[in-house]
């Protein structure tokens, strides 16, 4: 029980580190963006060609692919997003259906459909097992390295948004654009920053969760529920909300397909809607928060 | 009363303005009229104008929550479905009376709409996204894993068909199933027009429009919410129990994600909040399907989404769509 | 003011408290209306009238205190049933519904005042009392050669015009103008103050 309660904690930390950019830019820009799943993916197969075109080692992608999905989230959000952002959300579910559609397809174009194998690193592999009997906990390597990095980018991230003068300004934006605006913050700035960093987070998230999410060309239509679940849930008015809902949905999903594997996804799915309807605002919004 | 001082009394002009507007137009039979004309005229492509009759009408019942009542919809294929496997599952098991199995299948589908209704009141319009994209979700993995009953991946095969009120066979041809899905597409036209331009039509409209000033004019906004996605939820089930009557199959795609989406795209390009966005929508949309899957058979998906991207970018009002142009001016 | 009906309360609030958070926006605010009244709510921006008329109206719950309209508890009511009950407000920015016209907003509301707001067989204009209304409201307020225009074409000041005619239409008993003249140029305020002027002595005022 400790096993899957540790495996659902590292689900959970990389679905964090997957969804916090959605997050903060649904609650920044009021941008429901359904193709944060793409970059997701673009980050998994930077990896993969890194890895089995030049040999780049497993470490070393990592960052390369934070950096590729933010490049790649920094010039569609100037070229593609910043226009979209007054239009109604029919318009930007629609937008965004149509952008993750085509990365779908071109990616099953250009690098085929079949699942795509990560090779850890050797000190990645393997299990270390503390405890006995009923309560054993088996911590696979790879899966402590995903909770210390997430930790570690969580922590960061907290710092960020409460320590710096960009984390402020991010804050007041998020609360009240026009204000933000009328004293001066770059609200543009602001918004293209963060939808590169949140976009290169997904990318992060993608390469690492490779292996245990699995990649393939339609990850982002697999996955685009679990964001969406996380940012509902969640709200979108701190990181600490997501950061419990991921961790939330990543124990029940996980202990849910372990122990009642007939029904699988089906309970987190009632879960989800149970919570929505009896929190429309998320469960972790402060009251008083912006609808 | 009322009806007697509607014969003796000329009309007042406000009267004359609010019922003129809602008239059917001269265009309107003659447009009906050609399409049940073409499974006579075009019997090769009988089975295509039955597809584009079934799409329609499930566009259709998308407008009534999206286009009237502006409610963001992502799994409204769950009513599709619903009616799909429950018309199937009822033409195997009971009873292989087409119209009989398509009041079962409307039936269960109305049900489960007014179920879900109640999720779609509250919250945001990501919650909403959200509770109707969870809704066709729990949907699809229940039909999955109650395979015994449904056929799982495989789909529910050998659904064969009675004859339609006795006499006419579901044939080869596919100009029964035309006309059958033709007739209740006509039928259920007819009343969802009657109930848009009806009183509580408006209030549905003006809950789309500001739902702080409905509830500020006396509009039980809930409830009307409800109403209006059972309804939905009802034709779309009845979309879903034709497309299992007339191909006699019913799989796992008819609750799948793209499907609800495609049917938005159907919709948002044939124009929101007007009946015949609907047929306008599925009418482009199956023949471009059909035009790009004969040239890109696997990638087809590639070119829809470069559609919705430019589609958004340009801005849907400014689509060039002389009809589309036409509704605007006077909008049921 | 009609001094002999005004012996009734029309609209009682009792301790009415809001905060949000840490904020106490309304605080123990006490009021009464009596029957054809007209009374004015004065105060600088920020002092929490339009929160105050929020709070009467039900768009927010208060955190303590009573309403009582006509006599009724009204505390729990949600805002669709106060108006039912003829507690109507208008908004200092305006809220209409821009793809229905005039005559169309005006219809509805009318429809839903004389409890046909639910039909859904016949078209909206079919009764001749709810036409004959909006032909009245339309006059009134000077809609008349805009009524099948949609909303959101209008002047600013047919706007505001169909603002209040929309609150009219609701047959209200007391009647919260929120800045009704807000906005609207000085050649048609003499108009709109005097259409407010001479609304019904029965229905009481309360103008912020």
């Amino acid at each position: 029980m400790l096993t899957i309660l540790f495996d659902g904690i590292a689900y959970g930390m990389l679905l964090f580190i997957l969804a916090v950019g959605l997050a903060v830019t649904m609650g920044l820009m009021n941008f429901i963006n359904l193709a944060h799943g793409a970059f997701a993916m673009a980050g998994g197969y930077i990896t993969v060609l890194l890895m089995q075109r030049l040999d780049v080692p497993f470490l070393v992608c990592l960052p390369l692919a934070f950096i590729g999905a933010a490049l790649l989230g920094a010039v569609l959000e100037r070229t593609l997003y910043r226009p979209l952002y007054h239009k109604p959300h029919l318009d930007q579910v629609l937008f965004s259906i149509g952008l993750t559609f085509m990365a779908v397809a071109a990616t099953d174009y250009f690098m085929g459909s079949t699942q795509q194998i990560i090779q850890l690193p050797s000190f990645l592999r393997g299990r270390t097992e503390l405890g006995s009997g009923n309560w054993i906990l088996g911590m696979g390597h790879y899966r402590l390295f995903i909770i210390a990095v997430c930790a570690a980018l969580t922590v960061a991230l907290q710092l960020v948004l409460a320590r710096t003068r960009f984390g402020s300004r991010l804050r007041a934006s998020v609360d009240d654009q026009r204000v933000a605006a009328g004293l001066g913050i770059n609200v543009n700035v602001v918004f293209l920053t963060t939808f590169a960093f949140g976009s290169g987070l997904a990318g992060l998230g993608g390469a690492l969760g490779a292996e245990v999410l699995g990649l393939d060309p339609i990850f982002p239509l697999k996955f685009m529920i679990y964001f969406l679940i996380v940012v509902a849930v969640g709200g979108t008015s701190s990181i600490t909300g997501p950061l419990l809902a991921a961790l939330l949905l990543g124990i029940a999903d996980v202990s849910g397909k372990y122990y009642i594997p007939k029904l699988g996804a089906f309970i987190v799915y009632c879960l989800m809607i149970l919570i929505l309807v009896w929190r429309p605002q998320g469960l972790f919004v402060r009251r008083g928060g912006r609808p | 009363m009322k009806s007697e001082s509607r014969f003796q009394q000329s009309p007042s002009p406000a009267q004359q303005s609010l019922l003129s507007s809602r008239r059917w137009r001269p265009w309107e039979p003659l447009l009906w009229l050609a399409a049940f004309a073409l499974p006579l005229l075009l019997p090769a492509h009988a089975f295509i104008v039955n597809e584009i009759a079934i799409v329609a009408l499930f566009a259709i019942s998308l407008d009534m929550v999206l286009g009237y009542t502006g409610i963001v919809s992502l799994g409204h294929a769950a009513f599709f479905g619903m009616g799909a496997y429950t018309a199937a599952l009822f033409a195997k098991h009971v009873m292989p009376d087409p119209i009989v199995g398509l009041a079962v299948g409307i039936a269960a589908a109305t049900v489960l709409g007014a179920i879900f209704s109640l999720t779609i009141q509250r919250g945001s319009d990501l919650t909403r996204l959200m509770v109707t994209l969870g809704a066709a979700l729990i949907l699809l993995e229940l039909a999955n894993k109650l395979d015994w009953l449904t056929g799982g991946a495989d789909g529910l095969q050998g659904v064969v068909m009675g004859p339609l009120l006795g006499r006419f066979e579901f044939d080869l041809s596919g100009r029964t199933a035309a006309w059958y899905s033709l007739t209740l597409l006509l039928v259920l036209f007819f009343l969802a027009r009657r109930l848009v331009n009806s009183p509580l039509g408006a209030t549905l409209k003006a809950i789309r429009d500001n739902r702080l000033r409905a509830m500020a004019i006396g509009i039980p906004v809930g409830s009307r919410l409800s109403v209006s996605y059972t309804v939905a939820a009802a034709m779309a089930g009845a979309a879903g129990a034709l497309q299992a009557q007339t191909t006699g199959f019913a799989s796992l795609d008819v609750f799948e994600f793209q499907r609800s989406a495609d049917v938005m795209l159907i919709l948002v390009v044939g124009g929101t909040g007007w009946l015949y966005g609907g047929v306008a929508g599925a009418i482009v949309f199956k023949l471009m399907q059909d035009f790009l899957s004969a040239i890109t058979p696997q990638y087809w998906t590639f070119w829809l989404g470069l559609f919705l991207v430019v589609l958004v970018l340009v801005g849907r009002e400014r689509l060039i769509r002389p009809w589309t142009w036409f509704a605007n001016g006077r909008k049921t | 003011m009609n001094a002999i009906a005004s012996s009734q309360t029309v609209l009682r609030a009792t301790g009415l408290v809001k905060r949000f958070g840490g904020i106490m926006a309304t605080s123990h605010v006490s009021l009464q209306l009596q029957k054809g009244a007209r009374h004015a709510l004065i105060g600088p921006n920020g002092a929490g009238k339009t929160t105050l008329v929020n709070l009467l109206t039900g768009v927010l719950d208060a955190s303590e205190g009573q309403i009582a309209l006509e006599g009724h508890d009204i505390t729990h009511l949600s805002p669709h049933q106060r108006v039912r009950r003829g507690l109507v407000r208008t908004f200092q920015i305006n809220q209409l519904f821009d793809s229905l016209t005039p005559l169309e907003t005006l219809a509805l509301t009318v429809s839903l005042d004389q409890g046909v707001g639910a039909k859904w067989w016949q078209p909206l204009g079919a009764r001749r009392a709810v036409a004959e209304r909006c032909d009245q409201l339309l006059e009134q307020f000077h809609l008349t050669s805009v009524k099948d225009q949609p909303t959101r074409v209008l002047a600013y000041g047919k706007r505001r015009l169909l603002e209040i005619a929309i609150a009219l239409a609701c047959e209200p008993r007391v009647l919260l103008l929120d800045e009704p003249v807000a906005g609207v140029p000085a050649g048609e305020r003499e108009e709109l103050l005097r259409t407010v002027a001479n609304l019904p002595a029965e229905v009481s005022v309360l103008l912020i």
